[in-house]
């Protein structure tokens, strides 16, 4: 069973991003919430950056809370609440990056 | 009998991840009832409080992109944001809310220098 990363910074937040992108192992799933959803932005600069086989999603009322619908990467999944649950249960255990 | 100092209000949060941002509005709008000439700045993440169509409902918060754009209505005009933050996160002066003035680094810290208050969130 994988493991669950939660990203809730923006990231300008360079150090913390790259700690949680270098602690993902193939299959892990990334769940963007909270500030961390503009790191999936499409414009960025540098854009995110996701490891081999790392799944990536963000939270769906963070997402429009932002202003970011419809400005997201294309591999980035929307979840709702229910979502959110749903990836806890399917992981055997979650990490907080924050 | 005028008391009045040159305020700038620099806003360097994103919108809705903490306090920040609404506390620097709050100040800004406080010193503006004040009669006091206000300039904003935004840099860093402060400048994605500008981009548009934000739907905070979901997270039970109020739209503060809808309190920003009522600043010149408080005769808060004067409207900055660095050009290189703007520039990292892809964004344009006409994705902002409001119509703003993008600044090099040379100019804010011009611009600090015309200020004889300086209040950084």
């Amino acid at each position: 069973m994988m493991t669950l990363h939660t990203l809730n910074r923006a990231p300008s937040h360079a150090a913390l991003l790259a700690d949680c992108l270098n602690a993902c192992h193939r299959g892990d799933a990334l769940l963007l919430l909270e500030d961390g959803v503009y790191c999936a932005l499409n414009s960025l600069e540098t854009p995110l950056q996701l490891p081999d086989d790392v799944s990536c999603f963000a939270l769906e009322a963070d997402v429009a809370a932002r202003g970011l619908s419809g400005r997201l990467l294309a591999n980035v999944t929307l979840v709702d609440d229910a979502g959110f649950v749903q990836l806890c249960c399917d992981h055997a255990r979650s990490i907080s990056w924050f | 009998m005028s008391h009045q100092k040159r305020f700038l209000v620099i806003s360097r949060h994103p919108p809705y991840g903490s306090c920040h941002a609404r506390d620097a509005l709050d100040t800004a709008l406080t010193s503006a009832v004040f009669e006091q000439p206000v300039t904003m700045l935004f840099m860093g993440d402060g400048v994605l409080q500008l981009i548009q169509a934000q739907q905070p409902a979901g997270i039970q918060q109020k739209n503060l992109a809808a309190t920003l754009s009522a600043l010149p209505l408080y005769d808060i005009e004067q409207l900055y944001v660095c050009a290189s933050a703007m520039q990292q996160r892809g964004l344009k002066a006409e994705d902002c809310v409001l119509p703003v003035q993008l600044l090099d680094s040379n100019a804010i810290a011009e611009l600090i220098r015309q200020h004889d208050v300086v209040l950084s969130f």
